[in-house]
């Protein structure tokens, strides 16, 4: 986690929370963490692992059944109005009426936080321009595109210009073109000072947006600490060669593992540390001419993976 | 949250609920008036005018009118705010509220307010197609004002109640098909339940709905099958009860929060 900026309190900290369902699911198992005022947070985990639950809280929607969450140093189970004044979120699911125009949607969202009319609109022309939703802001939602509809949903959340902005997998089904039109609008209101928190499985995005990371996996965090330095911990990395011919043998070459995927595309696993000369010279030498290369997952995928792998090995093994 | 911030927001519910109402008035406005012109043709005309003279000389048609005011009153009410709710619910744009910093009383209050204009507006409706059909000269107009009033904010806090516990759309179609409309029909409506004999007659004391009927025919006739005190008493305990769960059903976040 990074140091705090100053003496204001972190944006979030989220303190022993525990959630047990009605049907006995224990969805958190006294999560504990911070956010800095500012920071662009990852919250990441496989479905189920309690990420939902958590943003639930914080937004109120989820009652905890012990511990706390406060925002900005405003408890969210005893000082609810002042911590929910704080929050925007952007849920995963669409959750606005679809008859409704996206202009009055805003309009009325504002409504909800006690922004006067007029101030309401204003904002609602601002972030509906940013968000490239303007010509639609007088049509039925219903009529909009699943890109659109996630990007209303930012909009919406904008409306009382929040301190801690909670995007609940805001990019899921959208295409490339939204997603990056998405992260550009996120980005700058980032810049801007507004605290992120950001979950996705998307992880490329993570990688590439977010300063600060948490991993949660049945409903425990297995790993919170910075982007950078959880990324310096991956010590093997997997290239994808394709090739201008199929090759007629494999080289060997020390500490690299070389596999066959198809007649012209080659696999190698080595460590980080090692560099690629000598993959390249052994492939010259057999006359295996490599036309483009690439990594074969993002590399916060590869960690990821690794990590709620290790934190399931011993039920695997319970199992077993 | 301060109570000028809690009152934008409970005028943006309020505004939203009467912009949804007008902008579905074909099946919010409409529907109501041309059924309630169907009892006033059928029970009023055509087998009214078989029946004599009614409770204080009245015609049955005069008679009639104050309770299917308050009928369609009643029924509008009920099923905007039950339909309203728990749509929001269904579609999850109640999260927009509930995540808000906004409080309960301003969600209920703008509920209610909605449900109220609409059965305010089908109610004056009705009445001026009962014009058509018969004079009225209103007794009490302050008596009958505040009588729709209280029954509209009665039945727009039940409905409330049935949304918030609904978990499908029939379980918002259960009360009124099961409980309201005998009720209705039971309350005095298209009788004096002076016509009854015992145990009916004391029977029907128990049913909130003939209170309602009889303080708006009171206010519009002057005249009414109980005492037009007890029948305000009456409401306003209503009112209270009903207020009182419903606010603590939002507190809870039954149906709502998980």
């Amino acid at each position: 986690m990074s140091a705090p900026h100053n003496d204001s309190p972190p944006a979030l900290v989220v303190d022993n929370l525990r959630k047990v369902y009605r049907n006995g699911v224990e969805a958190l198992k006294g999560v504990s963490l911070t956010v800095q005022p500012g920071d662009f947070f990852a919250l990441l985990g496989p479905n189920g692992a309690g990420k939902s639950t958590l943003i639930g809280i914080l937004s109120s929607l989820v009652n905890a059944s012990s511990g706390d969450a406060r925002v900005f140093g405003r408890s969210v189970a005893r000082e609810r109005s002042e911590a929910m004044r704080l929050i925007g979120l952007v849920p995963q699911e669409i959750n606005f009426n679809q008859f409704e125009k996206p202009f009055d949607i805003c309009v009325n969202e504002a409504g909800f936080y006690g922004i006067p009319r007029k101030l309401a609109a204003e904002r609602a022309e601002k972030y509906l321009k940013e968000l490239r939703l303007w010509d639609k802001a007088f049509h039925q939602a219903r009529e909009m595109s699943g890109g659109m509809k996630r990007r209303l949903m930012i909009a919406r959340a904008m409306m009382n210009e929040p301190k801690l902005l909670i995007l609940d997998e805001p990019t899921a089904g959208v295409d490339i073109e939204i997603r990056r039109s998405m992260w550009h609008f996120v980005s700058a209101i980032n810049a801007a000072g507004t605290t992120v928190i950001l979950t996705t499985h998307y992880l490329e995005e993570a990688e590439s947006l977010c300063r600060n990371i948490a991993i949660i996996d049945h409903g425990t965090i297995i790993e919170n600490t910075s982007m950078k330095r959880l990324l310096a911990t991956l010590d093997v990395e997997t290239f994808v060669l394709d090739l201008a011919e199929p090759p007629a043998e494999l080289p060997s070459v020390a500490g690299i593992a070389l596999r066959r995927v198809d007649e012209r595309t080659l696999e190698a696993e080595m460590a980080r540390k090692q560099d690629l000369n000598a993959l390249f010279s052994a492939l010259t030498e057999r006359g295996i001419t490599v036309h483009s290369m690439r990594t074969k997952t993002n590399r916060l995928e590869e960690l990821f993976v690794r990590l709620v792998e290790q934190g399931r090995a011993p039920e695997r093994e319970k199992a077993a | 949250m301060s109570s000028s911030t809690n009152l934008v927001a409970l005028y943006t519910v309020a505004r939203r609920e009467i912009v949804r109402i007008l902008r579905i008035w074909t099946q919010t406005l409409i529907p109501p008036v041309i059924t309630m012109t169907l009892y006033f043709i059928i029970f009023g005309k055509l087998i009214g005018s078989r029946i004599g003279p009614i409770a204080g000389g009245f015609s049955y048609m005069q008679y009639i009118v104050p309770g299917l005011v308050m009928m369609s009153v009643i029924n509008n009410s009920y099923m905007n705010i039950s339909s309203s709710f728990y749509g929001a619910k269904f579609q999850r744009s109640v999260e927009e509220m509930l995540v808000a910093p906004m409080a309960n009383w301003a969600i209920l209050s703008g509920y209610v307010i909605g449900a109220v204009a609409r059965a305010l507006v089908v109610g004056a409706l009705v009445l001026v197609v009962a014009l058509f059909f018969t004079s009225l000269h209103v007794a009490h107009p302050l008596t009958a004002l505040a009588a729709v009033l209280l029954g509209a904010v009665i039945f727009a806090l039940a409905g409330f109640i049935n949304a918030v516990f609904a978990s499908k759309f029939d379980d918002i179609a259960l009360v009124p098909t099961f409980v309201i409309t005998p009720l209705t029909y039971l309350g005095g409506v298209f009788y004096s339940i002076d016509m009854l004999g015992e145990p009916w007659r004391a029977i029907s004391h128990a049913n909130p709905i003939l209170y309602m009927v009889n303080a708006f025919r009171y206010g519009v006739l002057g005249i009414s099958d109980v005492s037009v005190g007890w029948a305000f008493a009456v409401m306003l305990g209503f009112i209270a009860g009903l207020s009182i769960a419903a606010l603590q059903l939002l507190r809870r976040g039954v149906g709502l929060r998980s």
